[in-house]
């Protein structure tokens, strides 16, 4: 088979598997930082005009629709082969200690597939709630003075959905999860690489953090933010 | 002092396992390994089947003796092996748990003590450095800069006890292999066989059932010789290297 030494190293080897984690939780990690700065457009007080006009280009241009689809396949890849990693660890491991070990370690890096399956089932219900309404086309249109084409008004889909407290309460407790998987995850995808150096180690671990904390509190205040608009 | 222990007693490899409850008198002097000496000799009085457990050296230095005691590895001291860990550092009184190391690739032969023969055929599958036998080379005719030597030496300080594994909640060796690939290939003699021991390596471990490294550094916490993590991350690069340049 073709390339199958890159094949059996990414799926098979331990290491190589790790690998994959690593790279795509680092692709991930960086469309995060995209997809934050996007959203905080919708508190604009402008009536959703910015926000909907950079969904229109970010739907429309190619090389980004392109790019969304290595980022689905991406989420997808992430997602099986962590749950692959996680099962194969519990059946490796077995019976687990009757006392539970004090000792010091990476921070809820114990938990990191517990806080994954959460921010997955999440992304179902993220998906299903505005991605798969905007491809259906069941956003209302809106045409703004200036531009040559209809845009799908996605701003009052989010605001009508953050009305909803439980749907805010789900939003801020799925982004807590994601908080403490970035926490563990950032760091780990550097050290997974061979990214490990007295020199540069603490830099990575404090920016993990602050970025960690960045993404969970920015995503999580924009619901809050638009259900108090509300009340 | 009197203690309480909890220890796992299993017969065989095939049959249940469970706790059981014991007493036994002992001084602060004595190493864990002693007290457990001396409930055995007590078992023995009482016509019962004495414990169980691993041990040789009882300096520190073999990595014979396993255990995990109150869910850590060598018990609660940093940086000690069980031989080394002494009963001055428990109170009269104290409940002890005492089980053998966890993980699919150490089963259980007997009560405390684990088959640790898959550490073995991992060294076998590419953890050596092949010479001429004869006399042996003077020890300086290859100047090694001193940083490179520190760092082989210490990851060398590994005793392939299995602490890394029994810690690790994925049954992970990583650290183990780390501690000889780095050892080895940290210094020119070893270097050259680098590529294909860290593959053949990786590949004996993931054969023997290991698990997979997530990062979570229980290893180095427990590691009775304190082997840093960063070994795991020299280990990391020597694989991505080997798979991507090797024939």
């Amino acid at each position: 088979m073709l390339m199958k030494w890159l094949v059996d190293f990414l799926f098979r080897s331990s290491i190589g598997r790790k690998v994959v984690m690593s790279l795509s939780g680092l692709f991930l990690i960086a469309f995060l930082v995209v997809h934050l700065l996007g959203n905080l457009q919708l508190l604009a007080y402008d009536g959703g005009r910015q926000f909907n006009l950079y969904a229109y280009f970010m739907t429309h241009n190619p090389l980004i629709k392109t790019t969304s689809y290595l980022l689905y396949l991406t989420i997808l890849l992430h997602a099986i082969q962590g749950i692959s990693l996680a099962w194969a660890n519990r059946k490796a491991k077995g019976r687990t200690y009757a006392v539970s070990s004090n000792a010091p370690i990476s921070s809820f890096s114990k938990y990191m597939i517990h806080f994954g399956m959460i921010i997955f089932i999440f992304l179902g219900l993220h998906m299903y709630q505005f991605w798969l309404q905007m491809k259906m086309g069941n956003a209302p249109v809106l045409s703004y003075p200036g531009t040559d084409h209809p845009v799908q008004d996605l701003n009052a889909l989010v605001v009508e959905a953050f009305a909803n407290p439980y749907y805010v309460g789900i939003y801020v407790v799925s982004m807590f999860a994601l908080g403490l998987h970035l926490w563990h995850g950032f760091q780990s995808a550097f050290q997974t690489l061979g990214l490990n150096h007295p020199k540069y180690n603490g830099l990575i671990r404090m920016v993990g953090k602050m970025y960690a904390v960045a993404v969970a509190v920015g995503f999580a205040v924009i619901p809050v933010i638009l259900f108090f608009r509300q009340v | 002092m009197e203690l309480q222990l909890k220890i796992w007693r299993q017969k065989k490899a095939d049959s249940p396992g469970g706790f059981e409850v014991y007493r036994v008198k002992a001084n602060e002097h004595m190493s864990f390994l002693e007290m457990l000496d001396v409930l055995n000799e007590q078992l023995i009085a009482e016509r019962k089947e004495p414990v169980a457990f691993d041990h040789d050296c009882r300096e520190g230095i073999c990595g014979a003796c396993s255990m995990v005691i109150n869910g850590r590895p060598h018990g609660p001291n940093q940086g000690t092996t069980t031989c080394q860990l002494h009963m001055r550092f428990f109170k009269d009184g104290d409940v002890i748990t005492v089980e053998p190391f966890q993980a699919r690739a150490f089963p259980v032969i007997k009560d405390l003590v684990v088959d640790r023969s898959s550490f073995d055929r991992i060294i076998q599958a590419g953890g050596y450095i092949s010479v001429n036998t004869g006399q042996p080379v003077d020890g300086n005719a290859i100047a090694i800069e001193r940083d490179t030597a520190s760092m082989a030496f210490d990851a060398a300080a590994c005793i392939g006890c299995g602490a890394c594994v029994a810690a690790c909640p994925n049954g992970s060796a990583m650290l183990f292999v780390a501690a000889k690939v780095s050892h080895l290939g940290l210094l020119p003699q070893g270097k050259i066989e680098q590529d294909g021991r860290v593959q053949k390596m990786v590949a004996q471990m993931d054969e023997e059932g290991f698990g997979n490294c997530s990062n979570v550094a229980a290893c180095e916490a427990e590691c009775p010789k304190q082997i840093s993590v960063s070994n795991i991350a020299r280990l990391n690069r020597a694989l991505i290297a080997a798979s991507f340049q090797s024939s």
